[in-house]
């Protein structure tokens, strides 16, 4: 029912929206966690080892860092697997000093959203893009905006093509980077060896 | 009828014939059966003969103000709409041709307001023009951005335009030629003072997705669509006085005549509202009316300042060319490039200069242009390029506003009931398809866009 795809997309677009009142009182770092933490995510601050998860109430866990917002910034958040989209990136980008940003597995997450991620490009040198469904090689061309990244993991994107060339184009492209994931595909079994019964119409 | 004939052949042909009389019985049956069905209420051929909304022109721009009328039209099935498109095959749309690219890098602000609404139009497509229990749109986008280039004297203009994209919301930057070499080291900056870069909501996407999107939204929500050529308009004249006190001829369009393809049939459809979105050729058909309406007294003319003009785009092949990072580079000289896929393969071109305007009559590609006058620049710009391999061209049209280069979207100043929705090429650029329509179809004054029709004065 065409209903039901409208109350979803509207859902979604409501847990992706930027609070402009945290934003106005406490600084981009508590929205950005409260984001985080209220989309099922974590967060992690300067000098802790520790991630802060939603408990209860997502506010509450991040009672102790509203005191002084401006000492503890965020510098790694984890949002694998959330409904994530291009738009809730918004309030995330503004970071300063965000170092490692995990947005495996999130299914809504696309091309246009990766553009997106440009303001982080001085300080993000870790990035996770494995197992986004909606990730294709023309999204990953846009990371050369990300030039200080160290270490990107790309495995298991089943839109991207040619993996293997995508591999050696991104390596090229950013020579500092490692790249995890995208390696030759497996080779073909040979011909003397049992095929799988019906799988697919090929 | 069927069956008798089945029995006869059974009767006159031996066993052994007997399929091949069966494949021609079914053969004779399928013919029939279309014939049953081939009358008015069936026959999606035939245009009705009254239509709101008569839309000239199937390209992407005909086909979005029409699902822009469905989707604002104010009960369900308010307006009849109608698009009139002359070749199926689209073998001569400048939409298909079109290089497909989309940029906020514009001078005028009203561009870049329509341009990021495009922007946030092809990102969220499948919510707008996602059909039921059909595959999900993918339009290919490619977020690769454009980069302009600009030499000592445009660096300043450069820099305006930078200021007034970056103050309508656009992501833009200003690069100097150390810090553009170090981000592109493939890129000669020989001659180079500054460059725009932009950086989101820009790169290039498949217009064709886009056109068959527009297409198969819009007839599900009721549009019709027929095969023909608009020939003639019958319309209704008034006299009446400029605010200056200069007499003028004012005219409706009453009907709209069709001519149905490759026969003598026309058929006349009655309209209130005619929609030219014929691209190149939108001229032409504004002139229909137009030459119907031009009064001896006043000896005012008015010329829609549409014209098409030829453009060709080259395919070559590079093997040491830019790799991922490569964007849409517009080049000081006017020669403009984009990587196309993965393996090296590069499409562009130049616009040529006034004196080298190619012939609009075909759409030949002259091999030369690209010899003498694109690859020298593209070589100078890019080193990688002088070892090239064309692998193919194409050539399209543009439809270029003579007057200042802009879209042309308003009512036509004499013929009361003829918009105009054209004048939109940027070498392919398609960054305006949703906005430039969404307010005119609200059949309101329009709030911001300025006017550019201009009457010839002859």
């Amino acid at each position: 029912m065409q209903w039901r795809e409208l109350r979803r997309g509207r859902a979604l677009r409501r847990q992706n929206t930027e609070n402009a009142y945290i934003q106005n009182h406490y600084g981009d770092d508590v929205t950005a966690a409260h984001f985080v933490l209220s989309n099922g995510g974590g967060a992690r601050f300067k000098d802790q080892s520790h991630w802060v998860r939603a408990g209860k109430n997502a506010m509450a866990g991040l009672l102790p860092y509203l005191d002084d917002p401006k000492s503890r910034p965020v510098v790694a958040i984890d949002l694998s697997g959330s409904s994530l989209t291009c738009t809730g990136l918004e309030n995330l980008v503004w970071l300063k000093h965000l170092e490692f940003l995990d947005l495996s597995a999130c299914p809504h997450l696309d091309d246009w959203a990766l553009t997106r991620l440009h303001p982080l490009g001085e300080t993000l040198c870790h990035l996770s893009l494995a197992r986004c469904p909606r990730i294709t090689e023309r999204g990953l061309a846009c990371l050369h905006l990300l030039p200080n990244l160290l270490h990107l993991d790309v495995s298991e994107l089943p839109a991207v093509a040619q993996q293997g060339l995508m591999c050696i184009l991104l390596e090229d492209m950013l020579p500092n980077c490692q790249i995890l994931g995208l390696k030759e595909a497996p080779p073909p079994p040979l011909a003397g060896s049992q095929s799988q019964p019906g799988v697919g119409s090929h | 009828m069927g069956w008798n004939s089945l029995e006869q052949l059974a009767i006159s042909f031996p066993l052994a014939d007997l399929q091949k009389s069966l494949t021609n019985f079914q053969s004779q049956l399928k013919e029939n059966i279309t014939t049953l069905f081939d009358n008015p209420f069936f026959d999606e051929k035939r245009p009705p003969v009254q239509a709101e909304v008569v839309i000239v022109g199937g390209g992407v721009m005909g086909w979005s103000v029409a699902y822009w009328l469905k989707a604002l039209e104010p009960r369900k099935n308010a307006l009849r709409v109608l698009v009139v498109e002359r070749d199926p095959t689209y073998s001569r749309a400048s939409t298909v041709l079109s290089v497909g690219g989309i940029r906020q890098q514009f001078s005028l602000p009203e561009n870049i307001q329509m341009s990021r609404y495009s922007a946030y139009f092809l990102r969220t497509v499948n919510e707008h023009l996602g059909v039921m229990n059909e595959p999900p749109i993918d339009i290919q986008f490619n977020p690769s951005g454009y980069l302009f280039l600009a030499t000592e004297e445009r660096a300043a203009m450069l820099e305006e335009n930078v200021n007034i994209q970056r103050a309508e919301g656009a992501e833009v930057i200003l690069l100097s030629p150390t810090q553009l070499k170090k981000k592109f080291p493939w890129l000669n900056t020989d001659g180079v003072a500054l460059a725009s870069y932009g950086l989101e909501d820009e790169g290039w996407f498949d217009p064709w997705s886009l056109l068959t999107a527009f297409r198969r939204k819009a007839i599900s929500m009721g549009v019709h669509h027929c095969c023909g050529e608009v020939t003639s308009f019958t319309m209704a004249f008034c006299n009446s006085v400029t605010p200056v006190g200069e007499e003028l001829m004012v005219s409706r369009i009453k009907y709209a005549c069709i001519q149905m393809p490759d026969s003598l049939e026309y058929h006349e459809v009655a309209c209130a509202l005619v929609v030219n979105a014929a691209g190149a050729w939108s001229r032409k058909l504004a002139e229909i009316a137009e030459v119907e309406t031009s009064s001896s007294k006043t000896k005012k003319i008015f010329k829609l300042p549409v014209e098409p003009k030829k453009r060709y785009v080259y395919v070559w092949h590079s093997p040491d060319g830019p790799g991922l990072n490569c964007p849409i580079l517009i080049d000081t000289s006017g020669a403009y490039f984009r990587r196309e896929g993965l393996g090296s393969n590069y499409l562009g071109g130049m616009s040529p200069t006034k004196d080298e305007e190619p012939d609009i009559q075909d759409l030949e590609v002259d091999h030369e242009f690209f010899q003498e006058k694109v690859w020298p620049k593209l070589a100078h710009r890019v080193p990688a390029f002088e070892s090239l391999k064309v692998k193919g061209s194409w050539a399209g049209y543009y439809d270029y506003n003579t007057y200042d280069q802009n879209a042309v979207l308003s009512v036509h100043p004499v013929v009361m009931n003829m918009v105009i929705v054209t004048g939109r090429f940027w070498r392919g650029t398609l960054s305006d398809f949703p906005t430039g329509l969404k307010p005119t179809l609200k059949m309101e004054p329009w709030p911001r866009q300025e006017d550019h029709i201009a009457p010839a004065r002859d």
